[in-house]
């Protein structure tokens, strides 16, 4: 394990690399799939229809094949990206798809009796989805989100495959160095379990306070 | 479901409705036109960059990718499958040392990065004195993580069903083993089969984590492929991504037929497993969305 101790600095590089990808990929995956959540239930059908197939798309894409498709294919379309955003770019395009079908389940799964009380006492379509739907709907997808986020942080080690600093590449480089795969790839897991563990953590903690006893 | 947010539509409404959808046709037009013109301002629409299509060698060295890509599938989801369920019974089991072993196993390998395992068993295994070949470490890859997602896939089957089942198969004198056999599995595993298919799903789209051991699957021939020729690049993994698409898309699909059948035929819920994959989470929120 000496091995491991004598690179703590690189581990950490490529730690917080793999936070800064998750964050990021995050958020911009939650802009996505609000969007496509509000894209899928809204009244427009060509919307409808555009929303379902991104979903269909990009949930049964590979993320390697995404990745790669991205960092060798933009450039010939003279869009020039760095490493670091194009891993981010693809990584909230494939994690929106599924954010999205996670909000518009949470939607449809508030009782139907909610949306037609809030109806009869006259609020509009807007004031309903936000003051009725939404937060119940967002309080029962909690977890989902929640196990999205995990997955997330997992799925950052493809950016590893378009050499993006993170915790699998850096591992990758001080194996090369050292030549000690077995120690140092237990180190890299070390540093996976404790971005996972712990979420797993708050979020079991989040659940209770939000949960509600129906 | 969803109608309920709005009303049924009187004349003004469905005037909004029309102009409404209209303005996203527009919006949506344009913006694939801008991606197209892009492409077509590139020359990416050129002859010259798809002419790779037209030999039947090229196919044929997709097609096999994609066989080598079936068979890691194929093996890996037989071997995942297997982990899982005696991973699964494991942590049911009576015995607490063998629970805390398979529970400690299943917490760790399901928390862990696939590609991770996919590269300890190519790089670390050989060190251990055991030699693999680049299919073996996917496989393995493959089958130490999703053996720990299916094992709580299976658990979540099994605890689903209502306890009064065991307690009546206990009750005419059935052993724990004959009970979870006869009993307790067959209808616990119809309510599995939608996470499952979706989960395999995944672990089909994972195979192609397979690249980075030099495992000559799809992804790795659609690379060869773009490498020969830069103009060829971006139709190459195209090609790649549409193969992919198309094979899950019909899994998928399969997965949905069989959710909805089952839930007319045995009005059974849909298991919560405590999985965070992706695929699994999508098939039960469908499977919320349907059960209303």
């Amino acid at each position: 394990m000496g091995v491991v101790f004598d690179h703590l600095g690189d581990y950490g590089n490529g730690w917080f690399t793999t936070i800064k990808l998750a964050v990021l990929s995050f958020l911009l995956a939650m802009a996505i799939g609000l969007v496509l959540a509000a894209m899928r239930v809204s009244p427009f059908r060509p919307a409808r229809i555009v929303g379902t197939a991104y979903v269909d798309v990009f949930r049964n894409s590979p993320l390697p094949v995404l990745t790669l498709l991205f960092w060798f294919g933009l450039p010939k379309l003279d869009i020039d990206i760095s490493r670091f955003i194009t891993a981010v770019i693809v990584l909230s395009l494939y994690t929106g798809a599924f954010l999205g079908e996670t909000i518009r389940s949470g939607i449809n799964a508030v009782a139907l009796g909610q949306s037609e009380a809030a109806r009869s006492i006259g609020l509009t379509f807007g004031q309903n989805l936000r003051l009725v739907i939404l937060p119940q709907a967002l309080r029962t997808v909690v977890q989902p989100i929640g196990n999205i986020w995990i997955a997330l942080v997992k799925n950052t080690a493809v950016a590893s495959f378009i050499a993006v600093p993170e915790l699998i590449y850096r591992t990758g480089q001080v194996n090369t160095a050292e030549s000690r795969p077995v120690p140092i790839l237990i180190g890299a897991a070390v540093g996976y379990l404790l971005l996972t563990l712990p979420s797993g953590l708050v979020l079991g903690r989040i659940e209770r306070r939000v949960a509600i006893k129906r | 479901m969803t109608a309920a947010l709005y009303d049924v539509a009187g004349p003004r409404a469905r005037r909004r409705v029309f102009i409404g959808s209209i303005v996203s046709t527009v919006i949506i037009a344009l913006l694939v036109l801008l991606g197209v013109s892009r492409f077509a301002a590139k020359g990416q629409f050129a002859a010259d960059h798809w002419v790779w299509m037209k030999q039947g060698g090229t196919w044929r060295f997709f097609g096999t990718g994609l066989l080598l890509t079936m068979r890691a599938a194929l093996v890996g989801m037989v071997l995942a499958v297997t982990a899982g369920g005696l991973l699964a019974l494991a942590r049911l089991a009576r015995a607490a040392p063998v629970r805390w072993l398979a529970t400690t196993y299943i917490e760790v390998f399901r928390a862990l990065p696939v590609l991770l395992l996919i590269l300890f068993s190519y790089l670390a295994l050989p060190r251990l004195g055991i030699d693999v070949s680049p299919f073996t470490a996917l496989v393995l890859g493959l089958t130490l993580y999703n053996g720990a997602v299916l094992a709580e896939i299976f658990r979540a089957g099994i605890l689903s069903l209502d306890r009064g089942q065991s307690e009546a198969a206990y009750s005419i004198g059935l052993s724990y083993g004959q009970a979870m056999r006869l009993v307790v599995v067959p209808q616990a595993f119809r309510r599995m089969i939608p996470s499952l298919i979706s989960q395999l799903v995944t672990l089909l789209k994972d195979t192609s984590y397979g690249y980075i051991v030099t495992y000559e699957e799809l992804l790795r021939r659609g690379k060869a492929n773009a490498d020969f020729d830069s103009k060829w690049l971006i139709s190459s993994y195209l090609v790649v991504l549409l193969a992919y698409v198309a094979v899950n898309f019909a899994l998928s699909r399969v997965a949905a037929r069989l959710e909805v059948r089952q839930r007319k035929r045995y009005g059974a819920g849909a298991i919560e497993a405590g999985t965070e994959d992706l695929a699994v989470l999508a098939a039960q929120g469908e499977a919320k969305t349907r059960s209303r």
